[in-house]
This record gives C-alpha cells, sequence and structure tokens, in this order.
C-alpha cells in the first residue's frame, strides 16, 4: 500500500491510499459502472482515470444518474 | 391519404433526433427501479428524463442502477437538472452528465426559483441555456409559460420550449392556456408541455392545442396504479395529437345542428290524433 491520503469524497472526509483516480475506482467498485467523476471542479474524462493523480485536501464529487423528471 | 393507422404514425424531432413517441416521462417518485421499467415500458416512451446526484459511498456497487433497467441503448436518456438553483449548478451538472453518458448533447434544463413552488428561475435559466448552447448542448428547456421568455429561450438556440402546464408536481393541468396558444403560435422549436399534469386529459389537451410533445413524471409515478397510468398518457397524447391534425369543428354557442337529417322525419303521434 501506499501512503494514506486525506480527500473529501462526496462532502465526506475519507483516508485512502489510493494514488490515481484509477485505483480510487477499482478500490470502491466503480470500474464499468456509469459514473462521473469531478476533482477540484474539473471533470476527469474516463480516459483520464490511470493518469489523474490523487493528491491529500483534493476534493471529489462521484456522481450518478437517479430517477428524476 | 393515408390510411388512419399510417397517420398515427407521425414523427417529429428535436435538433437533429428523430422520435415517434410524443409522451416524454421522468424515471423519479417510482417504488422501485421494476416499477420505473415497467411503467416506462408501459408509455411508450422514448426519451426518459433522470437527474444526477452523488453516488452514495459505502453501497454495494454492485446494486442495481437506474441505467441498469433504462439502457441508454434504447431509451435517449434526457439528463435534467432538476434541484439546481443558480446557472452555475445546472451547467456543472450537465458537463458531469455529458461526461457519465459519453458524449451526449441532449438535456433538460431546470433552474429552480423557490423550494415552495419549484417555479423556474428565468435570469439564472436564461445565462445558463447560453452558455450551454454555446458548449455544444442540444438544450430542451423547462420555463414559465410566459411568451416572451419562450421566445428569447428560442433565439439564444434552445432546441425545444418546455412551459409549465402548472406547478412541478401539482397535477393541476393547464393553468394558462391563452399564454399557452402565444407561445405556440410564435414557437419555431418543438413546444414541450412539461410539469402540471395531472391526468390523460391534460395531455390530450395540451397536444390539442398544438404542442409537439408532454413530458410528465409524477401523474404516472403517483397514479394509484402507475402502469394503467403510463397507458393511459400513451394513448391521451396519441388523441390529442390526432384530434389536432384532424382539426376539430368549430365551436357554436347557439344554432346546434342536429347530426341526423331534419327531412324525412314522420309526422308526430300527438300530431296525427289531434288532426
Amino acid at each position: 500500500m501506499g501512503t494514506i491520503i486525506s480527500i473529501q469524497l462526496n462532502g465526506e472526509n475519507i483516508d485512502l491510499a489510493a494514488r490515481t483516480i484509477g485505483e480510487l475506482v477499482d478500490a470502491q467498485g466503480w470500474a464499468g459502472r456509469r459514473i462521473a467523476i469531478e476533482r477540484n471542479g474539473a471533470i476527469v474524462p474516463r480516459s483520464c482515470y490511470a493518469d489523474t493523480a490523487l493528491c491529500s485536501g483534493d476534493t471529489l464529487e462521484v456522481v450518478v444518474a437517479v430517477g428524476g423528471g | 391519404m393515408n390510411s388512419p393507422e399510417q397517420q398515427v404514425v407521425d414523427a417529429w424531432q428535436v435538433g437533429a433526433r428523430h422520435f415517434t413517441s410524443r409522451l416524454l416521462v421522468g424515471t423519479g417518485k417510482y417504488r422501485d427501479f421494476d416499477e420505473t421499467e415497467k411503467a416506462v415500458a408501459a408509455s411508450g416512451a422514448e426519451i426518459v428524463t433522470v437527474a444526477i446526484r452523488r453516488t452514495n459511498l459505502g453501497q454495494d456497487p454492485n446494486a442495481p442502477n437506474l441505467l441498469d433497467f433504462l439502457s441508454p441503448s434504447r431509451y435517449t436518456i434526457l439528463p435534467n437538472t432538476a434541484g439546481c438553483h443558480t446557472a452555475e449548478d445546472a451547467v456543472r451538472t450537465l458537463r458531469l452528465a455529458r461526461e457519465l453518458l459519453e458524449g451526449h448533447t441532449l438535456v433538460k434544463l431546470e433552474v429552480l426559483g423557490e423550494d415552495a413552488t419549484l417555479y423556474p428561475n428565468m435570469p439564472e435559466t436564461l445565462k445558463a441555456a447560453s452558455t450551454l448552447v454555446k458548449e455544444g448542448f442540444e438544450v430542451m428547456v423547462y420555463c414559465s409559460d410566459d411568451p416572451l421568455q419562450a421566445r428569447i429561450l428560442e433565439d439564444v438556440g434552445c432546441v425545444a420550449i418546455m412551459p409549465l402546464a402548472s406547478l412541478i408536481g401539482s397535477g393541476m393541468g393547464i393553468l394558462n392556456p391563452w399564454n399557452l396558444e402565444l407561445i405556440l403560435a410564435a414557437a419555431k422549436v418543438p413546444v414541450i408541455v412539461d410539469a402540471g399534469v395531472g391526468t390523460a386529459s391534460d395531455a390530450a389537451i395540451a397536444m390539442e392545442m398544438g404542442c409537439a410533445a408532454v413530458l410528465t413524471n409524477t401523474a404516472i409515478a403517483k397514479a394509484e396504479d402507475p402502469l394503467l397510468m403510463a397507458l393511459a398518457m400513451r394513448h391521451a397524447v396519441i388523441a390529442g395529437r390526432s384530434a389536432f391534425r384532424a382539426g376539430r369543428m368549430p365551436k357554436r354557442s347557439y344554432a346546434a345542428s342536429a347530426s341526423s337529417p331534419a327531412g324525412g322525419l314522420m309526422p308526430s303521434v300527438a300530431h296525427r290524433k289531434t288532426a
């Protein structure tokens, strides 16, 4: 495991060992799911997950489609 | 002249996309995904709206997702900005939706003014619409039934104008048909009644007035039998559209003419007896 970092994920403070968005996606079981991720206010395209580093203090939003009118 | 059955197939388009069904449905307020899927199927809708929300952390990642039940390969998924109160939030939500749906650009913009009424905030709606159109989105826009606002939204490049019939979730039907008529008379893009449809007759009236389509969610989801109401809405939209195309008879307040011939009537029995 790598260094533990602290990030804010969907409003919750969490500590984790992921070094990239791709590692976070794998650790959370989101791979292949229809999600979209925003890191510090900017969308991270799916194709860039593996190359986008996670740093302590990052704010992430992960969204899905839900029922709505 | 096509047969009446052929005339029922009456395609319409939003932007460059063609559709057959003129009923759009929302996916909120259902008991579960199974009921959502069945009601949407019963409605015959091709366009279904979804909301964008934070994923629940700690939830089983294999738990079913709405889009497992409503496949984007079968339906045109229309992400909306329900719950957004500023242009900035709405634009952010739809950028995320575009990423989520792999580049999909057809979206429903709604920017709400206050929670008590869910009445649209038109200045913020206009600001968001302008930004989204510049970014290449095809914007279907929820708006007040103000003909001037509708025209301004069309002028900035929205692909469909979606005025409220009455407040979201109210089921009050079309409260201002005169304004809706003004919007319909001026618009060159599809006008879709969104919000306030309570039952099938409301949808039929909107279509008889010349709306391109109707969008409803609560009227189906909160009916006692959602599947049956979905079917009723489907038929109402087809009936209303057919009536609009057929051209209704003129209304007359007096001098009604009977449907049966006036001539050849047998003399009244009472008249014969007194003769």
